[in-house]
């Protein structure tokens, strides 16, 4: 009796053992109950009979969730060379942290509530740790479920890492993490949902995501920089990019894996998985050319940083066109991204706010400009599933999908990010104090230094 | 003693230490700096927006006895010279005192 009075005293006082005690306890439960094996399970809708499952649709969606997975570290390095030496590392840990957070909450919930069967709001929890769900996913029939299970958590991962940019240098780990979760699971899950897993807008054309991943975390980055503030010292103190080599690392190992964010989506190996591949390098390519073109007129010279802030914002713009349209739109799209995202750069300098990274100026205007541009460019030609924009039929009935589907995203996305901003700072506290922030989060935050000195 | 600072430019080190080894000097201390005199710092580039920027320099110092300053000076001038704007500038000021660490001398015996 007594030491059982000792032991839950020990507990009381070691609170982090009690919390990593409860934390084992609770994983050897759920892990009992046992994830259905995938074969066995019933398909959740009439799936035919015989349901040719084809290896190299396999292999090639296998590979592009892993190229996809290298962008969450390949964003890491993008942002983490453009923040100021003492919040290198807070920097990319939040990416890197982020693959660990979301593949964790994808496969015990985030991906049935996205995916899984439910009304057209969300999918609800029937398909929770992956139970229930079938041989295949009807959206692609010629791969196991697991394959497309594990490409769609590589989206969900590096969405909300995409929001990080805005509020760069100055939020605290705790909120960082708490806010994140909780937007992965009532924003990108839901909407997501919308586009892709037969919700209110699934006649929307949104290839790989120019929505469901740019739009939700454009928008809701543009509300979090305007909530926390400006950083401290805004535009009193140099607050350059530390180390553009981390920067167009970074944006290389984008490029490289967006074939597989773009090109993956047609979830096939076929023709028209390489009209994305092809599409996707070319938007990236124009769209870099013709940053480097602007800066050269405006400032007289093509920096390397607009090389690759031209090139990412190409790649965003030509996400949901990618599987829609042919060259010519491409060429078209990524040529207009770059002046969108500059001028819309240029503004927010005007305006005053601290969006640090450009994370609304890039992927909230780029996505924006790319769910619009699909409108207008779609054909159905390349791809006769999805649908004749402006300049194939004559019509703007697909333009105003896309508006309507972009309007109601950017509008959820706002709304619900205010919310979880409240919580969040009223809870466990979003923005870092002052001395934090002048210390540095590597050291406030994480008791690192990226670049040690070791002066001692 | 007299500490000698001269701030010059990065590409003049190699020069200037040629030229003291040639007088023999005891050592010199040289650490990175950025500044600018009537040489206006660069300007750079992100994103669309200009930031004023300093330029690098070096900083070295040397610590030298009475009879040595004008020779040490002569060498670094003439040797950090290029002609330009920016070469840099030289500051002499007094040493109160000077200790080897490893044997204590002190006073000039210590450079």
């Amino acid at each position: 009796m007594k030491a059982l009075q000792r032991f839950f005293e020990v507990l009381k006082k070691k609170s982090v053992l009690t919390l990593m005690a409860g934390f084992s306890f609770l994983t050897a439960v759920s892990a009992m109950a046992q994830t259905a094996p995938v074969a066995a399970a019933t398909p959740v809708t009439a799936a035919p009979a015989v349901s040719p499952i084809s290896a190299g649709d396999t292999a090639w969606v296998l590979v592009s969730a892993a190229l996809v997975m290298l962008m969450t570290p390949g964003l890491a390095f993008f942002y983490g060379g453009m923040v100021r030496r003492k919040n290198v590392l807070a920097t990319i840990m939040q990416s890197f942290f982020l693959v660990a957070l979301i593949s964790v909450q994808w496969v015990i919930w985030g991906y049935s509530v996205a995916f899984g069967p439910g009304n057209d709001f969300a999918g609800g929890f029937s398909w929770m740790m992956l139970n229930n769900i079938g041989a295949i996913n009807p959206a692609a029939p010629t791969i196991p479920h697991y394959a497309f299970m594990i490409f769609q958590a590589m989206f969900a991962v590096i969405t909300p890492a995409l929001i990080t940019g805005a509020y760069a240098e100055r939020v605290s780990f705790k909120g960082f993490v708490v806010f994140s979760l909780l937007w992965a699971a009532v924003v990108y899950d839901p909407i997501a949902h919308w586009v892709w897993g037969g919700g209110y807008f699934k006649d929307a054309l949104d290839f790989a995501g120019g929505t469901v991943v740019h739009m939700s975390s454009g928008y809701s980055a543009l509300t979090l920089a305007l909530l926390l503030g400006t950083r401290k010292n805004f535009k009193k103190e140099s607050m350059v990019p530390h180390n553009l080599t981390l920067v167009l690392l970074g944006a290389g190992l984008l490029w490289f894996g967006w074939f597989g964010f773009n090109a993956g989506s047609a979830l096939s190996a076929n023709e028209l998985a390489c009209n994305a591949f092809v599409t996707t390098n070319t938007a990236a390519a124009m769209a870099a050319l013709i940053w480097c073109l602007i800066e050269f007129l405006h400032h007289g010279k093509a920096t390397s940083l607009g090389a690759a802030s031209g090139a990412v914002a190409g790649l965003v713009a030509i996400t949901p066109a990618c599987g829609y349209v042919n060259v010519g739109g491409a060429l078209w799209i990524g040529a207009l991204v770059s002046v969108f995202c500059y001028m819309a750069i240029q503004i927010k300098v005007q305006m005053g706010y601290d969006d640090s990274l450009d994370a609304f100026g890039v992927h909230g205007v780029g996505g924006t400009w790319g769910a619009i541009a699909t409108g207008i460019w779609a054909t159905k030609a390349v791809n006769a599933a999805g649908a004749d924009g402006w300049i194939a039929s004559g019509h703007f009935t697909q333009v105003l999908i896309q508006l309507k589907t972009a309007g109601a995203t950017a509008l959820y996305s706002v709304v619900v990010t205010v919310i979880l901003y409240f919580i969040v700072s009223k809870t466990v506290g979003f923005r870092v104090d002052a001395k934090s922030e002048e210390l540095g989060l590597d050291l406030s935050q994480h008791g690192e230094e990226g670049y040690s000195q070791n002066l001692g | 003693m007299k500490r000698i600072e001269a701030i010059i430019r990065p590409s003049a080190l190699r020069a200037v230490l040629d030229g003291l080894k040639a007088v023999g000097y005891s050592g010199v201390t040289v650490s990175e700096v950025q500044g600018h005199g009537t040489q206006k710092g660069i300007t750079e580039s992100y994103r669309g927006q200009s930031v004023e920027g300093l330029l690098p320099k070096l900083a070295i110092t040397v610590v030298v006895g009475d009879k040595q300053v004008n020779k040490v000076i002569q060498i670094i001038a003439r040797t950090a010279r290029t002609g330009e704007i920016g070469d840099g500038k030289i500051f002499v000021s007094p040493v109160l005192t000077a200790i080897r660490i490893r044997t204590g001398e002190k006073g000039e015996k210590a450079l």
